[in-house]
């Protein structure tokens, strides 16, 4: 831990507030970051930092507070000034041109130039030096295109480099990447942190936290919670401090989901070899009547695409599906509503809501189309409906009528859960359900998701974090690579050997069913 | 105020009523109606009853851009109508007959509809691009239109069938009749069941609609027909009007009004919500701007341009952009003037 707080501030973010319609997604946090550290943006999805993140790069405009960068106050209207302060970003989809070449992208905008006109030959040798500062040998003129992911983004870090950034901005810069890549990765961060370039790192998994921070912040609900160097907070309290109230609230759940569930009758859904080439390798599934089955692992280990295959927003092209005994063909989302089988989609905006209508035309939706548009849901009918759900659910503002667009993640959720709930369904698919909403609405899906269980309805839960899942699952299937891996009854597992479990694709326990 | 302001439908009356009031300030006998033998004459008399053809297309037009679509074929379409209906009229021995006006009618307008469902079938279940898949018809239906009349333009005599625009019930036009039918009959349809909704839902947002059960083929299939039939009828009233069926004049350039229209009306051409009650509004507003131009006297030959400078005018006004622009321009100047400059409303 080699930051000394002797270093200068290099960006000091001072009641910063940004309020969207709605939500307050950032309320007076400071945020002070110093050259030469790895600082560490913290929280729970919802708590604001990609917020911070985009108020910082001059991706969404303050509504309060003040930006200042190396001690001159700023106002950003655009990424430009942003960068031209000596921000640069990395995101977590690399923002560069995967099809001209890494020395073009590394060298973009910084071409070397002779007369007027590009020498290129100059140029790749200036990319190819910056490269191999960072310790990277790749090949100048090979197309982006053809590197991983990780790859990509250590040239997006070059790049910032050759921009002389001050500030290097890195959004969950490793979600996607294996062990020996984040390895890669740290070490060029560690490298670029030395020649005292300040790094904001956000990230989801807590190892790497302790691994490479210097320093955290922790944000929770949009408002600062505290700024502690990563070496004085253990890791119990870090937790603590980012969920707050939430984890007493869940305790009493996590019994609950410890219920017994009757296997001997035949699943509510089954599928068998359930597969689509390039997309998920076959894989096998169950859901029982009042079991919660949770899908865990990591983005792009093939969860979505097994959900989406069991809903039929996807079309299998191997395997077979029954409910409860029967065979079902569902190749549709359509055939899944007739089998009264639910899906909420882990992109809520793009996938979930229908923006210009109102809360209560979006709740309606689901029964309406099930019905058909030849039977009106009458007035009376939608308004005890919506009212009921509102009310059941928390639903803030309780205005059937606000556009849903206007709403906070966490409500909209809550809405798409009610337009579910509506059409009465045994089996309800839920990917991501808690994404990017505040604590509060997080808590009280999974309290609704628990209740729904305990009466008998069947679920399928998908969450990137994986404690949400063992706390609400009953089993747990493991997946990771498009493929699934393995299967776990949940009463005894520890997010740990979960981990391992998805790191290792092994699980040195005979509970391994795969 | 604050209410009637927020109304969707405030500006594109106020752009309507300001259109009037030019006219009628221009020259005054443009509000006159006069009563000639229990039926009613004068220029907002010809705005109605020449707006028929433009408000049933309009209306079709209306629910297509509201699934995210467009149907460039309307004009086509009418020709075909007109020209089958012609046809069969000059073709049977009784042209003055009841009975052959309303199967030639019927047909006229079956066939209309069949060629909505073709266009249907090319967005909804081919999954062609709207605009492409409508060019099409657009292209190929006069070709068609001639087809039918073996290439000449049929003229016809036959009392029952210019009653469709040329006649009068109750002192007004039959032809507004059949329009105001139409909006009722479309209204009812589409605000009366589900079906308005379900085809904003899956305007705004396909994929979302598709996952919570929405047939949306079916809807976006339904609403090309409803166009196709809408734009068929729209060809009857056409050709009853000028008693002949001309492949080539037909319905020409009507698809860039009905769009138009629709837009004024305040329906995105980005589709989802749409507004029927706005369309209505958007129809009179063209069609008075049609009729201000033979009104003043504008020329032929600058009439496109001014028709076009007026549209622009009627648009702006109508952008919210523009309008929060223009208040905060007017806030910025207002602590600089010590005296306030009173309301800054922008009227054309």
């Amino acid at each position: 831990m080699t930051a000394a707080p002797a270093q200068p501030a290099i960006v000091e973010m001072r009641g910063i507030t940004i309020q969207f319609p709605g939500v307050k997604a950032l309320d007076g946090v400071d945020f002070v970051l110093r050259s030469g550290e790895v600082h560490t943006l913290m929280g729970e999805n919802g708590a604001g930092k990609s917020t911070l993140i985009k108020a910082l790069t001059g991706v969404y405009p303050i509504d309060g507070g003040t930006i200042t960068v190396a001690g001159e106050q700023r106002v950003f209207r655009g990424t430009a000034d942003a960068q031209a302060a000596g921000i640069s970003t990395v995101y977590q989809e690399v923002n560069l041109c995967t099809n001209l070449s890494v020395g073009e992208n590394v060298m973009l905008g910084h071409e070397v130039r002779r007369a007027g006109l590009i020498d290129w030959k100059a140029t790749h040798r200036e990319a190819a030096r910056h490269l191999t500062n960072l310790g990277l040998d790749i090949d100048t003129r090979s197309a982006l295109s053809t590197h991983s992911i990780a790859i990509q983004q250590l040239v997006a870090i070059s790049r910032a480099m050759v921009g002389e950034a001050r500030v290097l901005v890195l959004d969950e810069p490793t979600s996607s990447l294996d062990r020996s890549e984040v390895e890669q990765l740290f070490a060029v961060m560690r490298d670029v942190r030395d020649r005292g370039v300040a790094i904001l790192f956000v990230t989801h998994f807590l190892d790497q936290v302790y691994e490479i921070s210097d320093r955290l912040t922790v944000l929770r609900n949009g408002m600062l919670v505290g700024e502690y160097p990563a070496a004085e907070l253990p890791r119990g309290e870090l937790i603590s401090l980012m969920i707050g109230r939430e984890l007493d609230e869940l305790d009493a759940l996590s019994r609950s989901a410890a219920r017994e569930i009757d296997r001997d009758a035949a699943p509510v859904l089954e599928a068998s070899d359930l597969g689509r080439k390039g997309v998920l390798e076959p894989a096998d599934v169950s859901v029982y009547d009042g079991e919660v089955v949770g899908f865990a692992g990591l983005l792009g280990s093939g969860r979505t695409e097994l959900a989406r295959l069991l809903y039929g927003a996807d079309r299998a092209d191997s395997g077979s599906t029954q409910v409860r005994g029967t065979p079902a063909r569902i190749t549709t989302p359509r055939h899944a509503i007739d089998q009264r089988i639910a899906f909420s989609s882990e992109d809520r905006r793009a996938e979930g809501i229908i923006g210009d209508l109102s809360v209560a035309e979006n709740i309606v939706l689901g029964i309406q189309a099930k019905r058909g548009w030849l039977r009106k849901v009458g007035r009376a009918e939608q308004a005890a409906l919506v009212d009921e759900y509102i009310a059941a659910l928390g639903v803030r503002p309780a205005d059937p009528n606000r556009l849903i667009k206007n709403l906070s993640g966490g409500n909209q959720q809550k809405v798409l859960l009610a337009r579910w709930l509506a059409t009465a369904p045994q089996l309800i698919i839920l990917d991501e359900p808690t994404r990017g909403i505040d604590v509060g609405a997080k808590a009280d899906i999974q309290r609704k998701v628990a209740e729904l269980a305990a009466q008998g309805m069947s679920v399928v839960f998908i969450s990137s974090e994986l404690e949400e899942v063992l706390r609400l699952a009953h089993r747990v299937v493991v997946m990771r690579d498009r493929r699934k891996i393995g299967e776990l009854t949940s009463h005894d597992i520890e997010v740990g050997d979960l981990v391992d479990f998805i790191a290792d694709g092994a699980l040195e326990s005979p509970e391994n069913v795969a | 105020m604050k209410r009637i302001l927020k109304n969707r439908l405030f500006w594109p009356v106020l752009a309507l009523v300001a259109l009037i009031v030019i006219n009628t300030i221009a020259r005054p006998s443009f509000i006159s109606i006069t009563v000639q033998g229990g039926q009613l004459y004068g220029p907002l008399i010809d705005i109605l009853r020449n707006s028929a053809p433009l408000m049933l297309v309009a209306l079709g037009m209306t629910i297509v851009i509201a699934t995210r679509g467009i149907d460039l074929s309307v004009g086509a379409v009418m020709a075909v109508s007109g020209a089958v209906a012609l046809t069969i009229i000059e073709g049977s021995s009784d042209p003055n007959g009841l009975g052959t006006v309303l199967v030639a009618i019927v047909v006229g307008v079956l066939v209309a509809l069949v060629l909505g469902v073709w266009n249907g079938f090319l967005v909804a279940v081919v999954g062609i691009q709207p605009i492409i898949a409508t060019l099409v018809l657009m292209l190929a239906g006069r070709g068609i239109a001639l087809l039918i009349t073996g290439g000449f333009i049929t003229t016809i005599n036959s009392e029952p069938y210019k009653f469709m625009a040329q006649g009068y019930v109750l002192g007004l036009p039959f032809a507004l009749y059949v329009s105001m039918a139409a909006v009722v009959v479309v209204a009812l349809l589409e605000r009366r069941t589900a079906l308005g909704v379900l085809t904003e839902a899956v305007g705004i947002n396909p994929e979302a609609s598709r996952l919570a059960g929405v047939r949306s083929r079916g809807i976006i299939w339904g609403a090309y027909a409803a166009s196709g039939l809408l734009a068929g009828l729209a060809g009857i009233l056409y050709s009853s009007n000028i008693m002949a069926a001309d492949a080539n004049a037909a319905g020409l350039y009507i698809e860039l009004d009905a769009i138009l229209a629709v837009v004024l009306g305040g329906t995105s051409l980005m589709g989802g919500k749409f507004s029927l009650a706005g369309t209505v509004v958007g129809v009179f507003t063209i069609q008075t701007l049609k009729s201000t131009i033979t009104f003043l006297g504008v020329p032929p030959a600058v009439s496109p341009l001014f028709l076009a400078i007026v549209v622009v005018i009627v648009v702006l006004v109508q952008s919210p952009r523009l309008r929060s622009v223009l208040a905060r321009a007017s806030q910025a100047l207002r602590p600089r003037n010590s005296s306030p400059q009173g309301g800054s409303e922008v009227a054309s």
